[in-house]
């Protein structure tokens, strides 16, 4: 038997990989097949977007926040728009907060979807992430009826959402609503039980609860560990304390528990759009949207061409913006991929003076050593799939 | 919310009292402020203490006042999942002088330690790798730093003669246009034109 030399390998991992879910450079220290050591290299998709929202006004800073989770946008600005009102005590109408509850929950469906499918790719199915984007393309639709873009909305502004649905959406929304739950049993009956997929994914990347608090971890990743935690119950804002849905738990805190957590999450996001739309044809069918306060909502177009003084705050609103009392907040909301937050600093002007954005991305990427140490190099892209990782966010 | 903070605030400070400098109630969230020695021992508390457990370590930031002479402040978002609460510790600090690190604490702590760093140059002691993260390899200068320019002082490009990406000193076509609005309504600092010869008697 002859001695080998045997030695670590150093491998570099990205930034052009297609499991590295963007611009993200891992670089492994191996013992073989084994992970000893993981370096995830950040930034390179650094845009500066605390700096650039310090020189801009208030408005002009939300769609900033669709280009963070690029996957689920209007979620960030709901967090933002949170953080403003709660300066400036304003409060949103029922109609208003029923629109941002549903693009919520579409937001959420969104990244779900990309994330549950492109895990799945990840451990080596093609099929799913066809099947999800499918559904994902008729969401975006409905951002681009809402709004007029795709992906990058600047829907959600403080005080409100910047304009009113049709009725025609909000039925069509409904009506996407059932054929959508049949593509997820579809996607379900093809991974929840699917050998390769299990083997690949349970009891890979196992946190306990302990630790994920400590990491701090928020969303999917402290559900999955056991905690039943979720914002929209336990500290809830706009109207989920009125609405009716479930927040599903895992037991063993591993890749597989948070794919089965998202999943069934899709379905009581369903759930929750259902209630929305249903209210918004029912008893908020009219009303408005926004805040009535004119000193922080712009006028309506038909406004501006007869009062002169909706002219005035129009052009004041849009070049100036409006004040926002000195003080500091702290909003988060239950983002797709966990607790987003805005801690927002004013000094009284119309900008902020510090707006420090707290993305689940970046605590939960951070324990990529805690977590793939000891696992084989295969399970890197598995924890890391389900870690739900989107760089906007992350590098901001 | 505000009364289970207001009985968290009284019990910190009958409990701890020597450890925080200040706690005060606004907008319904609790800031406590410490200081840099105590700072360690108060997050140690915050997380072990029965009636507190944070256990869950939210944010770590730096937010720069250049006018002051400890110039940032490290802020800290902690929230109790148990008790259902948020607190904000605060802690000033200068450019020279260290804050302990949060790390032994909260292992979650590293990566928003490295990025205060990165951005605003606030140096952490005990940290296990306190290197930059989120600006490019090299780079020099602390970008959210209040008298760090917006378009910053190099450019990067490809250069097609030496084959590879340079650096160059920023060039502006047009120069950054930072209005300010705030200007006749709301009352300025300065006098503009015209205004010293209005005099209303």
């Amino acid at each position: 038997m002859t001695e080998h030399n045997v030695r670590n390998f150093n491998i570099n991992f990205g930034p052009q990989h297609p499991a590295a879910h963007g611009v993200l450079r891992l670089v492994l220290e191996l013992d073989g097949e084994i992970v000893e050591r993981v370096d995830p290299h950040i930034g390179l998709l650094h845009r500066g977007t605390e700096k650039l929202i310090e020189t801009k006004t208030y408005l002009q800073a939300v769609p900033y926040f669709d280009r963070l989770d690029y996957v689920a946008p209007m979620n960030q600005e709901h967090a933002f728009a949170l953080a403003v009102e709660k300066l400036l005590g304003t409060e949103v109408p029922i109609r208003g907060q029923l629109i941002r509850v549903l693009y919520s929950e579409i937001g959420r469906i969104l990244s779900h979807l990309l994330n549950v499918t492109t895990q799945a790719m990840d451990v080596g199915a093609l099929t799913p992430p066809l099947w999800g984007f499918e559904e994902r393309e008729k969401l975006m639709v409905f951002y681009e009826r809402a709004c007029g873009s795709r992906m990058h909305a600047a829907y959600i502004r403080p005080g409100g959402v910047h304009q009113d649905l049709p009725d025609q959406l909000v039925e069509d929304i409904g009506k996407w609503i059932d054929p959508f739950l049949k593509t997820l049993d579809d996607i379900d009956e093809l991974l929840t039980g699917n050998r390769i997929f299990k083997q690949r994914n349970v009891d890979i990347g196992v946190v306990k609860l302990e630790d994920a608090w400590a990491w701090g971890f928020s969303g999917v990743m402290v559900r999955g560990s056991g905690a039943a935690w979720d914002l929209r119950r336990s500290q809830p804002y706009e109207c989920y304390s009125d609405l009716e849905f479930d927040i599903p738990i895992g037991k063993n805190g591993d890749c597989y528990d948070r794919y089965l957590i998202r999943m069934i999450e899709m379905r009581e996001s369903a759930k929750i759009m259902r209630q929305c739309v249903d209210r918004l044809l029912g008893d908020a069918k009219v009303g408005p949207v926004s805040s009535l306060d004119g000193k922080v909502v712009p006028p309506k177009r038909g406004q501006m061409k007869r009062s002169m003084e909706a002219l005035i705050h129009h052009f004041k609103l849009y070049t100036e913006g409006y004040h926002v009392p000195a003080g500091e907040v702290y909003a988060a909301v239950e983002a797709p991929k966990g607790e987003f937050g805005v801690y927002l600093v004013a000094d009284g002007t119309n900008k902020p003076y510090r707006c420090k954005i707290r993305a689940p991305g970046y605590a939960h990427l951070q324990a990529m050593d805690f977590l793939c140490r000891g696992h084989q190099l295969a399970d890197v892209s598995a924890v890391l799939g389900s870690l739900d990782i989107v760089f906007g966010e992350v590098d901001r | 919310m505000s009364e289970a903070l207001q009985e968290l605030a009284s019990y910190l400070g009958e409990v701890r009292g020597n450890l925080i400098s200040e706690a005060t109630l606004a907008y319904g969230e609790l800031n406590v402020t410490t200081t840099n020695e105590n700072v360690i021992a108060l997050l140690t508390f915050l997380r072990d203490d029965v009636e507190c457990r944070f256990v869950n370590l939210i944010d770590v930031c730096g937010v720069d006042w250049p006018a002051r002479e400890a110039r940032f402040d490290v802020v800290y978002h902690l929230l109790s999942p148990q008790q259902n609460l948020r607190i904000r510790v605060k802690v000033a600090t200068s450019e020279f002088e260290p804050v302990p690190s949060a790390c032994g604490v909260y292992p979650g702590a590293d990566w928003f330690e490295r990025e205060a760093y990165d951005m605003y140059g606030i140096l952490f002691t005990g940290h296990p790798d306190l290197r930059r993260i989120l600006t490019d390899y090299g780079f020099e200068g602390y970008p959210l730093r209040k008298d760090f320019p917006t378009t910053g002082f190099v450019e990067v490009r490809y250069d097609d003669e030496v084959k590879r990406v340079v650096y160059e000193p920023v060039q502006l076509r047009q120069e950054f246009r930072n209005f300010d609005f705030l200007s006749p309504w709301e009352g300025t600092d300065y006098v503009l034109p015209g205004d010293e010869k209005a005099k209303t008697n």
